[in-house]
């Protein structure tokens, strides 16, 4: 046996994704179509809150390839949008319904849908529908006083709340006490893809197919079934190609449930593509948050208690989310610092724009910058090293597990394995960050505004409590794993198939990986909070272990041998002590196990089998974020010159996926920190509804990032020992920026708000003269 | 409707007669009219360039672009690029540098640097990375698209 297995877990192989994708043979959402469909059109409402008086669609209707024109008292029998993990009371009246009725609370909110053979003519049509309304007090600032959202109940949706300790008594005792108030902007994850949603009811089965889907199959088709009143074999979700999901991509939104309600009324199927005008005010916004935040220290600079209340900008309606971003917030606040005390207070207030619900490193982006923003302006106020000052204060390796009374996705707090100081060690050796420092000095001297900035953050992943994968293989030795998993870009079919090609022993080219299909298995966690190749990934390993072991019990009979002294090498099953002997293939096992053959007692046919995966709490990948940027004095403009990550990672799958993800977080957080914001003007009118105005970085502003992707703490939560990738590459992009800025400009804690824009940067400036 | 266009658009060599609105553009005919779906939409204002296609060998936004326009010019797709089962060096230096992830703006990116490195073989690093910030990615933060296009273009160069 000379073969060497390809595609074994931690081999930096090519994709499996991308030969379609490369030969324009890809299905997006807008690729799909079925006979007949229909195409709808949503009528957007163009004031920030009012109260609808009349809606005229008489000429929309009339309009030649116009089927129908729906507005709220046409879909009164369908229920408000109920959250992903399930009905929640005192935030039910908050839900939004899929069409307006009445009172709209934001620009963008839908109020009437067309429906029509084209396109074209769907657009032609929504603009002959006439909207009279009469304007209401608008609310843009989620830290003004609330109002009424509606009869009896306040724009203050919920506060949510975590700590422990006596917040009040250590701050009475501390040496030093530091305050600040900090601002994180509102931007999301803008995928270059549109939404999409394609309904199909096939009457023949009885079943409401929804194409296009993303993110959580699974979970919507459950909650699909629940608003429709159908069993949930009655509901199918179907995922094709992806292009981008980021956390907003996926979600239940208006748009979805009309085209499902459309194609179950007139038994044609129903086409819904957004546009980007749309999308900019329609798709989830996030992160928008104003902390006012506090810290009590010892005279020594430790961490004796942090209270934090903060202003949670929902927008107008509470999604499909709820409130897990704030209590996210909340949970993870402290990252990678011990602090004795804590208290947290979220605000969670509806205001008059976008709904607001998770982006990539939701809670974790915004709180890495309060924090790190934090131990800057502590460092300053009490004249000690930042650099020091977090060191004193991190969580050690004999901590480690380290549990927190906190609560993450309702998860507690524990974090794993890890050595935080080790790995800012070995970050800033491997970078050079003595030397980096000295060429910034030398550089200032010559007159430039250069400097550099740290964050340290702890990131989540894998929440539980369980996943499970179906693989089976067939007569030619072919193998097919079945998730509940889904692909929205990031490498899931090759990170699923190297896990599967490492436990079964088949070449990873040899494995076809199904995801995002609700007809093919009937549980799944999808692809969110870094869970697909933790959770999944492990369960594909259970799964292939199972598989594995039932084909080595076959061939120990064929090859009359122990089956201790069998190994599985490119799909072929051999003896160790003898590898050039007789051997038998997974395909001839399969053979052999088919349903048409008598089998032993005992034993099942099919060379196939179930695997789950179980765990009871997240695990916890850790790093830091460095920045180099130089900023120009007269406009304000910053150019980052160099981003250095280091990042712990557990063990990675494939890690030139790690480093593509990482390498694509960055770029996201660095929008986030400097370019992307949904700004609104006075009256909620959005002022960021094309990327002429909403700003994505361009590969003329994103530096190629330089990362040290270490494998030093497994994790201990599953047997792989791997942590997830997704959302370390931008959790502390804002913080570190900020961080960089304040040491170019010599104002240690100067900036406070994100994004930097030149405008804010010259503010500062101006008023430091 | 009476404005109806008979126009023939030739689509990697093959040649679609369709009849189209004058109202409708390049980009959808291509997808709709012409079946050929691996030319995207990101944004339908020209910023983000997912729609890129070479029309008699310029890249173009083909959301901005009328198909009457395109009466009678030679558009090639991505659906065009390799020759059979033979990849195109910048789709395989795609994929060999990990330059996609969702693969959404690949087939913009693949046109505008297939165009671009036909006319210009030479072209400088700072030039090459003035034409690339005409598209957005939102996965791979660029630096592999970059590595990717620069692969490419030695070994086009090559021959």
């Amino acid at each position: 046996m000379a073969a060497k297995l390809t595609g074994k877990l931690g081999e930096s192989v090519l994709r499996l994704e991308d030969p379609p994708l490369i030969t324009g043979r890809g299905r997006f959402a807008a690729d799909i179509s079925f006979p007949h469909q229909l195409h709808m059109r949503i009528v957007r409402s163009n004031w920030a809150h009012a109260k609808i008086t009349r809606i005229e669609t008489t000429a929309a209707k009339a309009l030649p390839g116009v089927h129908a024109v729906w507005t709220a008292d046409d879909i009164t029998d369908v229920p408000p949008i109920e959250f992903r993990e399930g009905h929640i009371e005192n935030l039910a009246p908050y839900r939004q319904r899929a069409l307006g009725t009445g009172t709209v609370r934001y620009v963008g909110e839908p109020i009437a849908a067309v429906f029509a053979d084209d396109a074209y003519v769907a657009e032609d049509a929504a603009e002959l529908i006439e909207v009279e309304a009469e304007e209401l007090p608008v609310i843009t600032d989620a830290s003004a006083p609330p109002a009424e959202f509606s009869p009896g109940q306040s724009t203050e949706a919920d506060i949510v709340r975590q700590g422990y300790g006596d917040v009040d008594a250590a701050f009475a005792e501390a040496a030093h006490i530091v305050e600040a108030e900090i601002n994180v902007g509102r931007h999301s994850g803008v995928p270059l893809e549109t939404r999409g949603a394609i309904a199909r009811f096939d009457a023949s089965r009885d079943v409401l197919e929804l194409h296009g889907a993303a993110k959580v199959p699974h979970r919507n088709r459950e909650t699909l079934a629940t608003m429709f009143d159908r069993p949930i074999a009655a509901v199918q979700l179907y995922e094709s190609h992806v292009g981008g999901g980021f956390g907003v991509r996926g979600e239940l939104y208006p748009e979805d449930i009309l085209v499902c309600v459309a194609t179950l009324r007139f038994g044609r199927a129903v086409k819904w593509i957004e546009d980007r005008h749309e999308h900019l005010m329609a798709t989830n916004h996030s992160r928008q948050q104003l902390h006012r935040v506090r810290a009590a220290l010892d005279k020594d600079g430790m961490l004796l208690a942090v209270d934090d209340t903060f202003f949670h900008d929902q927008g107008g309606y509470v999604r499909t989310h709820a409130i897990r971003v704030p209590m996210m917030t909340c949970g993870i606040l402290l990252g990678p610092y011990k602090v004795a005390n804590y208290r947290a207070a979220g605000h969670v207030r509806l205001t008059n724009k976008t709904p607001a619900a998770t982006y990539r490193s939701p809670g974790r982006f915004e709180t890495t910058f309060v924090r790190e923003r934090l131990m800057d302006i502590i460092a300053r106020e009490i004249g000690m090293d930042a650099m020091e000052l977090r060191r004193r204060n991190l969580v050690r390796k004999e901590d480690m597990p380290y549990a927190i009374p906190l609560q993450v996705l309702g998860d507690d707090v524990e974090y794993d394995t890890g050595d935080y100081e080790r790995l800012l060690d070995m970050t800033m050796d491997h970078f050079d960050w003595t030397g980096i420092q000295a060429d910034i000095e030398r550089r200032r001297e010559a007159g430039e505004t250069v400097g550099s900035g740290i964050s340290l953050f702890v990131e989540k992943s894998g929440l539980g409590p369980s996943d499970m994968s179906r693989i089976s293989v067939d007569r030619t030795g072919a193998v097919e794993v079945i998730t509940g998993g889904a692909s929205i870009g990031q490498g899931f079919e090759t990170c699923m198939a190297q896990i599967c090609a490492d436990a079964l022993g088949v070449d990873y080219r040899n494995i076809r990986v199904v995801h995002g299909q609700t007809e093919r298995i009937d549980h799944g966690v999808g692809a969110h909070a870094s869970r697909a190749t933790v959770l999944t990934g492990s369960a594909v390993n259970e799964a292939a272990l199972l598989v594995r072991a039932k084909a080595l019990d076959v061939a120990a009979e064929q090859l009359q041998a122990p089956v201790d002294t069998l190994d599985i090498v490119d799909g072929q099953v051999f003896r160790t002590d003898d590898p050039d002997g007789p051997s038998i293939s997974l395909g001839e096992i399969s053979q052999i196990l088919a349903p048409t053959r008598a089998q032993p007692e005992g034993r099942d046919p099919l060379l196939a089998a179930d695997g789950w995966f179980y765990t009871d709490h997240q695990t916890y990948p850790y790093g830091l974020h460095l920045a180099v940027v130089k900023i120009d004095r007269e406009t304000g403009g910053i150019k980052v010159e160099r981003f250095l990550v280091g990042y712990d990672i557990g063990r990675a799958v494939n890690p030139m996926l790690v480093e593509g993800q990482i390498a694509g977080g960055f770029a996201q957080g660095l929008g986030g920190a400097m370019f992307e914001e949904f700004v609104y003007d006075e009256r909620g009118q959005p002022q960021s509804v094309t990327f002429a105005d909403y700003l994505l970085p361009t590969v003329g502003e994103t530096p190629a990032v330089e990362m040290l992707l270490r494998e030093d703490f497994k994790s201990s939560r599953n047997p792989l020992g791997i942590k997830g990738a997704g959302e370390a590459g931008v959790t502390g992009v804002g913080a570190a920026i900020a961080s960089a800025v304040d040491d170019a400009i010599g104002l240690p804690g100067a900036v406070t708000q994100l994004p930097i824009t030149p405008q804010r940067l010259k503010a500062i400036l101006n008023a430091a003269g | 409707m009476s404005d109806q266009h008979d126009i023939t658009l030739t689509i990697n060599g093959h040649a679609y007669g369709v009849s189209v609105e004058a109202r409708r553009t390049l980009a959808d005919v291509i997808r709709d009219d012409c079946g050929q779906t691996g030319t995207h939409l990101g944004c339908e204002h020209g910023v983000c360039g997912s729609c890129t296609i070479l029309v008699d060998d310029e890249p173009v936004r083909s959301c901005l672009m009328f198909a009457v326009q395109a009466d009678g010019k030679q558009i090639r797709t991505v659906e065009g690029l390799a020759d059979g089962d033979v990849l195109h060096p910048l789709q395989r230096a795609f994929t060999e540098n990990h330059a996609l992830q969702c693969g959404y703006c690949t087939p913009g990116f693949l046109m505008l640097a297939a165009g671009v490195l036909e006319r210009e073989p030479d072209i400088s690093d700072d030039d090459l990375l003035d034409v690339l910030s005409s598209n957005l990615c939102r996965c791979t933060g660029y630096a592999n698209i970059v590595k990717a296009v620069r692969q490419a273009a030695a070994e086009m160069k090559a021959g």
